[in-house]
């Protein structure tokens, strides 16, 4: 463990901010935010924010899409592939039907 | 494309998701708020299709097709009462796509990553791998299959999933250490088999509660492939996402009077041998649907409880009716919503605004609670442990301290229900038996139709 921590420690550049650094300032920001949103959400709307955000945690489609599209052609290729279908049935799935729920309380 | 521009897009559309959620806050933005959402993802995809790398169109072509296709299909024939079914699936792909990404990665360039990326990694593969098997089983126990009721938890299931846990925190360490393909897809199969575990022994009652979470956790999973990807957006929009599912599962807890730690293990309340159902029931008095329209006549003020049995029996049609009625005899109606009515957060709301019952009729419990005392009659439909005047009175009743709604408090209740067979709690409800409480012994669409045809006629 304090061999893997000495490594980790050994790959931060000597200047500037190591990325997972930034990262989780990004995380621990973004859950803040998100924290202050959704508190301020009407329980009348829980179930399209359900589908809503989950068509939103879809994003892992640019991951996908980065997985699938790189030159290879080999087993990340397949499995990039399988992430991009599934992400994009949660993406354009999520959004869809949220959209259909909403028009119902538009009255 | 410059590494920059990339970076500012996805700034860009991690500001429409934000702006998207924060649309969700009133029905009338709600509509712009997801279209913004959308927005947002376009340009994350469009964008990330320039990025540097990207040279097989036409695989993600393919992949972008294919799922498009499932994707719409599904949104346009899912009803609405199957809204939970179709989240629960619609997160278990979310799962999946993320520990297929962080897999596919690591594959590519195992021996460049570091070790943080690899830790990443590995979370990615345990929170998604989780989220996929947990949103199977609950999209099973949802959709009501059939052999679903023969899975049963195994003895000592508990002791299984805990030794599970630990065997995959140690995989875990073991990938950082020595990373190996073998060792990841090991710790996908055995996340795998404990969110399956996990799932298979909570109980039908706690549904929303796991939907919730398992919102949650498709979030973090992205979060976690972001951090493999060194990629803003997916830890952003992952993240909004885990918080999210994270409130909803309080929510959800707090109606329920449950702590997460009592749902994830199944642990119940205290139990308690209270009065049996006979004893309960005694004094039981039942009603007739003319009676009922007589009552309602003579009311300036109505309130609607409606619980999961009135989707079931498909009544929300017939309660529009009686409440356009009711209204155009100058009757004050009110809809008082538990949070835990239907099976998933905010399912009793979208059910009744597809029945086209304007939302500002639809109260909150503590608002319609505070109205109780002033309302003649409580009509309750399908709802059975959430009306139980027991959470409040009896401090040994499993769902002691549980918010209810207190119909018993109307001047008269009126309860539409087909037998007195018990809820998700399995215990009696006094409410019924109560000095002001009138049974109406029927199926919910029926008895809402007789009592329209009753005060037509009088």
């Amino acid at each position: 463990m304090f061999q893997l921590l000495a490594e980790t420690a050994t790959q931060v550049p000597t200047q500037g901010t190591h990325p997972l650094v930034v990262g989780l300032a990004i995380f621990v920001l973004a859950v803040f935010v998100g924290f202050e949103i959704i508190t301020k959400i009407p329980p009348t709307l829980h179930t399209p924010l359900m589908s809503g955000s989950n068509a939103i945690s879809g994003v892992t489609l640019v991951g996908a899409v980065l997985a699938s599209g790189a030159e290879q052609t080999d087993l990340a290729t397949m499995l990039g592939l399988l992430a991009v279908i599934m992400a994009t049935v949660n993406v354009v799935g999520g959004f869809l039907v949220t959209h259909r729920m909403l028009q119902k309380f538009r009255r | 494309m410059n590494q920059n521009l990339i970076d500012l897009a996805y700034l860009a559309a991690a500001v429409f998701f934000i702006l998207g959620l924060k649309g969700m806050t009133k029905p009338k933005t709600a509509v712009r708020g997801n279209l913004f959402g959308a927005i947002g993802m376009l340009i994350a995809v469009l964008v990330t299709l320039f990025a540097q790398g990207v040279v097989g169109y036409g695989v993600i072509l393919t992949g972008v097709v294919i799922g498009s296709a499932i994707g719409v299909y599904i949104a346009l024939n899912v009803k609405m009462e199957q809204m939970p079914e179709m989240v629960a699936l619609l997160n278990g792909l979310g799962g999946a796509a993320s520990f297929l990404v962080a897999g596919a990665e690591f594959w590519r360039a195992s021996s460049a990553q570091g070790v943080d990326a690899i830790a990443a990694t590995g979370l990615s593969g345990l929170i998604g791998a989780v989220t996929l098997s947990g949103s199977l089983i609950a999209f099973a126990k949802l959709a009501e299959f059939k052999f679903m009721k023969k899975v049963k938890p195994l003895p000592s299931q508990q002791v299984i999933n805990a030794c599970l846990a630990l065997f995959i925190l140690l995989l875990l360490f073991t990938l950082v250490a020595r990373p190996a393909q073998f060792t990841y897809w090991f710790l996908v199969l055995s996340s795998f088999a404990l969110g399956a575990f996990l799932t298979i022994s909570i109980g039908g009652a706690d549904m929303p509660v796991v939907i919730a979470l398992l919102n949650s956790y498709s979030g973090l999973a992205a979060a976690a492939t972001g951090f493999v990807l060194n990629n803003s957006v997916l830890i952003i929009a992952g993240s909004l996402v885990g918080a999210s599912g994270l409130i909803l599962t309080k929510v959800m807890c707090d109606a329920m009077n449950r702590s997460l730690p009592a749902v994830l293990f199944g642990t119940l309340g205290p139990t308690a041998d209270g009065p049996s159902a006979d004893e309960v029931y005694k004094s039981v008095k039942s009603t007739s649907a003319d009676e009922v329209a007589m009552l309602l006549e003579v009311a300036t003020r109505v309130v609607i409880v409606p619980g999961y049995g009135m989707a079931v029996a498909q009544a929300q049609h017939a309660v529009r009716d009686l409440t356009n009625l009711l209204k155009s005899k100058g009757i004050e109606v009110e809809f008082g919503i538990h949070p835990v009515a239907g099976r998933m957060p905010g399912h009793m709301n979208v059910l009744l605004a597809e029945a086209d019952i304007p939302y500002d009729l639809l109260k909150e419990m503590d608002e319609i609670n505070s109205t109780m005392e002033q309302t003649d009659v409580c009509l309750v439909i399908g709802a059975n442990d959430t009306v139980n005047p027991d959470a409040r009175t009896n401090p040994s009743s499993p769902i002691a301290g549980m918010p209810i709604i207190n119909a018993d408090k109307a001047r008269t209740c009126i309860v539409i229900k087909r037998s007195l067979s018990p809820g998700f709690a399995g215990i009696p409800n006094p409410l019924f038996a109560n000095q002001n409480s009138l049974m109406l012994f029927a199926d919910g669409k029926q008895a809402v139709a007789d009592i329209i045809t009753a005060l037509k006629e009088g």
